[in-house]
């Protein structure tokens, strides 16, 4: 690093440990999406697991509802900078739904989304308390700009991971990329090394 | 693309009340597509590091010597931007990282009609979208409609002015100023309607592909009215600017 600029004093949100490099905290929890949200009837609602084996697990509104159901707070971190502490959620364990369905040759998986959206994480990222299909925040049904229904919540990685209007999983035996990874963004993107970009 | 290129501000530009155009000139540049984004990396004197993303306003370039330019809005409480609209100057170093984006882009060779649509400082990536459209003498359909303040907020006023004069009648303007409108202007100011937006932009059947940019509630009413109206939402990209 050789270039400095004498007049920047900046406001030092960094000192916070919480705050992974080259973030900074927000208050608010803005929103970005590539293209118009959709709205989707809780009654028109899916979700589904395809299994390496082309087995299919799928729930509605209802039977989702009837999974066990957990409440987390969690921080999030978006890849455009901001970062949101101690946001409270409800929603189910990818625990729970990937229960008895058979990972070992899957390390791979691609979330699909209502409108489109697609982006690809690996198993070891939604296993083990990490991942949760979540419907509620702060004490409300998610809003449609925020993914409502249900979106995917993998707060450990950046939030674009965390597909909104989520409605397939599917477990993959090979590598694929999702919508942003496509256009040059991080396979993983682990907010805790910077992995913003390919 | 993950590098950090050293960028030098070759030329500054006072866009508006409270916003600025720095062109810079970046060392090993591979260009950009109309609509990408850059990294600014901002760095303090002990060391402290900043950095935030900023649309591209200049055409689509694969020359990389040419200035890159970006149109840096000052927030109220912003950490970067109050530095680079009133701190910096000409011959400073920045350092930059991109380009970055590629859904919310507009390629040449995009035969559809194309319409934009802006709230305030979201007409940069759109303005390069212009520009490059201009710059290939290119014959489709391109209406912007601008949603804006006041008249001392508009981005590249003349530019545009010049823009739609010389696009053989190919690109077409249509300004909403929501609190306060120059004199004599016909629309009464506020917020753009639903009836506006189907009257200010291009109709479905002539299959347009729609980009939308500003900040999120303008953003999120705006996209919702196009899909009402009978765009298929695959054919409404959005960039939505958040946070500060």
């Amino acid at each position: 690093m050789g270039i400095f600029s004498p007049g920047f004093v900046g406001r030092r949100r960094d000192a916070n440990p919480l705050l992974p490099p080259g973030q900074y905290e927000v208050s608010n929890f803005p929103v970005l999406s590539a293209g118009p949200t959709p709205k989707i009837n809780l009654d028109d609602w899916a979700f589904s697991i395809r299994a390496g084996n082309g087995d299919l697990k799928a729930w509605n509104w209802q039977t989702l509802m009837a999974q066990p159901i957990e409440q987390f707070t969690v921080d999030l971190h978006c890849v455009t900078r901001w970062s949101q502490f101690g946001m409270g959620w409800r929603g189910v364990s990818l625990d729970v739904l990937l229960d008895g369905v058979d990972t070992s040759t899957t390390p791979y998986a691609m979330a699909g989304c209502y409108g489109g959206y697609t982006t690809n994480v690996r198993m070891s990222d939604l296993l083990g308390g990490k991942a949760w299909v979540a419907f509620e925040f702060d004490g409300k049904p998610l809003a449609p700009e925020h993914g409502g229904p249900a979106r995917l919540l993998i707060p450990h990685l950046y939030l674009w991971k965390s597909a909104k209007w989520l409605n397939s999983l599917t477990l993959m035996d090979h590598h694929e990329l999702g919508f942003w990874e496509m256009y040059g963004y991080n396979d993983i993107g682990d907010p805790w090394k910077e992995e913003r970009y390919s | 693309m993950v590098d950090w290129h050293m960028a030098r501000v070759a030329e500054i530009h006072e866009e508006t009340a409270t916003a600025r155009s720095l062109r810079l000139k970046i060392d090993e540049w591979p260009g950009q597509l109309s609509g990408q984004h850059l990294d600014i990396r901002v760095t303090a004197p002990d060391g402290y590091q900043a950095s935030r993303e900023y649309s591209i306003a200049s055409g689509a370039s694969t020359d990389g010597d040419a200035l890159v330019e970006v149109s840096v809005e000052e927030l109220p409480d912003g950490e970067l931007s109050p530095y680079l609209v009133r701190g910096v100057e000409v011959g400073d170093m920045l350092e930059v990282r991109g380009p970055v984006g590629g859904y919310f882009v507009w390629r040449p060779e995009q035969p559809e009609p194309v319409q934009l649509i802006a709230g305030g400082s979201g007409v940069v990536p759109l303005m390069s979208m212009l520009r490059t459209h201009a710059a290939a003498g290119h014959p489709t359909p391109m209406r912007l409609l601008y949603s804006v303040r006041a008249p001392q907020f508009v981005f590249y006023m003349d530019e545009f002015m010049q823009l739609a004069e010389q696009s053989n009648d190919s690109v077409m303007l249509d300004y909403a100023y929501t609190r306060e409108a120059p004199e004599g202007w016909a629309r009464s100011v506020g917020r753009l309607t639903r009836d506006e937006v189907i009257k200010l932009t291009l109709p479905p059947e002539q299959n347009p592909i729609t980009y939308i940019c500003g900040p999120n509630s303008f953003v999120e009413n705006i996209a919702m009215w196009m899909v009402d109206l009978g765009h298929p939402a695959e054919r409404v990209r959005t960039e939505r600017f958040g946070g500060a």
